[in-house]
């Protein structure tokens, strides 16, 4: 009989995309190796989790690790730094990689040592074997070629081997921020550089008809107004000249009228009304094991939400003949370039683009807009570098918004007020639009320009890779049956694409919400309700974890409610449970959410408490604040006062409670808290005030509606 | 031109520009001085806080010549590497940010706080530090830092 061969071993994928070794590592005489991956910082920490991989994969001190920038001109093509995945690819990539490379120096140090492999140890990069022999990677290093492939049948160190994933270093890229020194892109200062400042109009699409320059020709420090059908904007010597000139530009400019926006106060009719393409994401069909007594249909709203950057967009470029190098905190330096080549006709071999920190962006914010604004200003230049910066009402109304979503369920229930059947449907734009993935750019000014390129429509990723407005709307719990439909809407007068979590953060407080409902109807505790129908144990067990540490359920007090919630990140990342305890009556107060997570193993404990904490606060403040504002001509929402967040004064109190599961492939966190962090609040709104609020944000406003609509 | 004196991190300092130009605007530009951030431009945000005296103020709304003869004091005079203030030590140990965009501008509203209270509780942290927004999410990190400082100042 034939024994069954073994499943061929593979590559990570990120390394299947770039298999070359030395485009990972470089080892340098002087006892420094320079780990370059393709995924960038955002914030999360992710270039620490990634040095620690590689630090414990060769056994070397941290401090011998140098972390290389991204881009195209020396870095492996990872795509997008995105979707909670940097530690799942690159991370998973560079472990391979390295543990490739330590063997490959081994075998060197093998031959010239006269011992076995075997017998070799490596401690912070010096080899030795018995009798006291040594060598070290730094000695061997010019004398190793890492321009060779990656091969899949290395094997990564044992957890249980591993000294630095697990522990909570501290962050490298910290110090410069506390300290104030330059390492933002906004900070960096190129020789003889200019700035740029572009005119964009108030009205939604509207189309430049007239320029009269002369006013911001006569502003000092100008050096060029470009202009380009719709796409006009100022070069000047200086910032300060930029933004006057930028003024007196605005005063001259003649605008048609645009187009029309939808009515905000009515979200659910205009996405309902909208042409769609319809998918049935998933379906499960069973006898039902008990006759349907009655249906229940919920309606819930999440409105549109802006990234809301707290540093507006900035981007440098620079031509050289028909050459540009960009400076840009796009989260993909590759898909950027691919756009770039694309709305300026270049082959991309002559576009280089780099990456330098921004401020967190949460999503496909304007840093890919403003990169395009910077080269097609840095053209006017004259070889000089041209540093763009878009204003805050720019950042708040001319970038991309998370998309607005309807979402509607129907359960149908049994005698016993058990679900038998679930059908949950979604109203949405696409939550993707990012640059590079197809054939038309998805930059702004690319649709501005004279010959100007279609407007892309958003789109949604397959359930495959997590899903878009679909995400997270395929139940975790043990319903018989049930079919879960996406409307993805084929106009879009309000641009969206990918803001953290795609759709999870609607889905999550959909189902959530009714199971809670559900629970309540039956007069059951929601956290026994929950575990009743769940069999995956790791979700089981995040939820007793955050019900123990909250002391669920905590004895009632008057105008204070508690409410649990649960998701697993795309069905496939991390889990998360919420307790969130609030204080309401016409406000609502979020007191403190207890939270327990299980991203597999968590490299760095405290970078994952970190996001986990940081997810949290910032989807209290979608919940009780957020909603993008506009009237039927213009985003009105442009700045801090009509478009708050969360104060410090609001902010709850978060505890995190990570389950390590150090045998387990890791997962990103950052976006597993804000599908249940919203859920939780609704929920505990409910337990304290008993009126359910299906409609984003709770504010007193829909905390009224609920009341009114209920009774 | 008319020409407006301050001192800066302690050090006599003369600009000439147009005394209506924000504080900010002359830092960035014609100092060269990029610890504070343009967040907002309208007093709103907190990423551009410098101190004047012991109160933290948005520099991007504070016009030139409102800071004639004053003491300013930004990120970059707050402490160094080498001579880290106590705040900066504790934003460090308790890993207080996320982008890190705003935390100058937190780092000069606490110092300013701590220059007037030099024990404040947990909520007259919060209050203090109100003024600057945070859209990382990184607030109790930051609050926890101001009274890790405070301690450690106390306690000498």
């Amino acid at each position: 009989m034939n024994q069954p061969s073994p499943p061929p071993s593979k590559l990570p994928v990120s390394l299947t995309a770039n298999p070359r070794l030395s485009s990972w590592l470089k080892f340098s005489t002087q006892g420094q190796v320079t780990v370059s991956p393709g995924k960038v910082e955002i914030g999360q920490g992710i270039v620490t989790a990634l040095a620690q991989i590689a630090a414990d994969e060769l056994d070397i001190d941290l401090s011998r690790v140098q972390m290389v920038r991204a881009s195209t001109a020396v870095s492996p093509n990872e795509g997008v730094t995105s979707g909670s995945l940097s530690v799942q690819q690159s991370g998973r990539a560079l472990r391979h990689a390295c543990a490739e490379v330590r063997q490959i120096f081994l075998q060197l140090a093998s031959e010239r040592l006269g011992v076995g492999i075997e017998a070799l140890d490596v401690d912070d990069g010096t080899i030795s074997g018995p009798g006291n022999v040594t060598t070290s990677y730094w000695e061997l290093a010019d004398e190793v070629s890492l321009d060779r492939d990656a091969t899949p049948d290395v094997k990564p160190k044992l957890a249980t081997h591993r000294a630095l994933a697990g522990t909570s270093v501290q962050r490298v890229d910290i110090p410069d921020k506390v300290f104030g020194r330059p390492r933002f892109i906004h900070d960096w200062a190129l020789p003889e550089m200019l700035h740029g400042r572009v005119l964009r109009p108030d009205k939604a699409r509207a189309k430049l008809v007239g320029l009269k320059d002369e006013g911001a020709r006569a502003i000092a420090g100008l050096v060029a107004v470009v202009r380009d059908g719709s796409f006009a904007g100022v070069v000047s010597e200086t910032e300060h000249g930029a933004e006057i000139a930028l003024q007196a530009l605005r005063k001259g400019a003649v605008w048609t009228d645009g187009e029309p926006l939808p009515d905000e106060n009515d979200l659910a009719a205009f996405l309902k009304a909208q042409p769609t393409e319809t998918t049935v994401i998933d379906k499960r069909a069973a006898s039902p094991s008990g006759a349907k007594t009655r249906t229940i249909r919920r309606q819930y709203i999440r409105p549109y939400i802006a990234h809301a950057s707290i540093a507006p967009s900035c981007a440098m470029a620079q031509w050289n003949g028909d050459r540009v190098r960009v400076w840009t905190h796009s989260q993909g330096v590759y898909l950027l370039r691919a756009d770039l080549a694309l709305v300026l006709k270049l082959p991309a071999e002559n576009i280089t683009v780099e990456h330098l920190e921004g401020a967190g962006c949460y999503g496909h914010n304007a840093a890919d807009d403003v990169a395009l604004d910077a080269v097609l200003l840095a053209r006017a230049a004259g070889g000089r570098p041209v540093r763009v910066q878009w204003s805050r009402e720019g950042e708040m109304s001319d970038a991309p918004f998370g998309a607005a979503m309807a979402i509607e369920i129907e359960a149908d229930l049994d005698a016993e007020g058990e679900i038998i059947d679930w059908r949950h449907s979604i109203w949405s734009n696409g939550h993707a639009a990012r640059p590079g993935r197809a054939a038309q750019p998805a930059l702004l000014a690319g649709y501005e320009l004279e010959k100007p390129f279609p407007r892309m429509i958003s789109t949604n990723p397959p359930q495959a890779n997590g899903g878009g407005g679909d995400r997270n709307a395929i139940p975790l719990y043990d319903f018989p049956s049930w079919q879960i439909e996406s409307h993805r809407l084929t106009t879009m007068p309000i641009r969206t694409s990918a803001l953290r979590t795609l759709g999870a953060q609607g889905n999550v407080f959909a189902i959530e919400s009714l199971l809670d409902e559900i629970a309540a109807g039956r007069g059951e505790d929601p956290v026994a309700f929950r575990l009743r129908h769940l069999g995956d144990e790791r979700a089981k067990d995040v939820i007793r974890a955050a019900a123990k540490r909250a002391g669920w359920k905590p004895e009632k007090q008057p105008g204070i409610g508690y409410g649990i919630a649960l998701a697993r990140y795309k069905n496939t990342g991390a889990y998360c449970a919420v307790v969130a305890e609030i204080e309401g009556a016409e406000e609502i107060m979020v007191r403190k959410l207890t939270l327990a997570v299980d991203v597999g193993e968590a490299i760095n404990p405290d970078g994952v408490i970190n996001q986990i904490e940081g997810g949290a606060i910032q989807a209290t403040s979608w919940v009780l604040k957020e909603r993008v504002r506009f009237d039927r001509q213009r985003i009105t929402s442009t700045n801090w006062t009509e478009y708050p967040i969360l104060r410090f004064n609001e902010v709850p109190d978060v505890e995190v409670e990570v389950l390590q599961r150090p045998e387990t492939d890791p997962v990103g966190a950052g976006e597993a808290a804000h599908g249940p962090v919203t859920a939780a609040i609704a929920n505990a709104v409910f337990d304290a005030l008993g009126v359910r609020v299906r409609q984003l944000p709770i504010t007193r406003d829909s905390l009224i509606a609920a009341m009114e609509s209920a009774s | 031109m008319p020409s407006v004196r301050f001192r800066l991190n302690g050090v006599e300092t003369e600009i000439d520009a147009d005394p209506d130009r924000s504080l900010l605007d002359i830092l960035r530009g014609q100092l060269g001085m990029t610890g504070p951030h343009f967040g907002c431009g309208a007093g709103e945000c907190g990423a551009c806080n410098v101190v004047i005296g012991d109160r933290a103020v948005t520099a991007c709304d504070t016009p030139l010549w409102s800071v004639a003869d004053k003491d300013i004091t930004t990120i970059e005079g707050l402490g160094s590497p080498e001579h880290p203030h106590p705040l900066q030590r504790a934003f460090i140990a308790e890993q207080a940010l996320q982008c890190g965009y705003c935390v100058s501008g937190i780092l000069m509203s606490a110092a300013a706080l701590l220059k007037r209270n030099a024990a404040p509780t947990t909520r007259e942290v919060k209050e203090a530090l109100d003024g600057n927004l945070c859209r990382c999410g990184s607030h109790n990190r930051m609050v926890r830092a101001v009274l890790r400082a405070a301690n450690e100042m106390a306690t000498g």
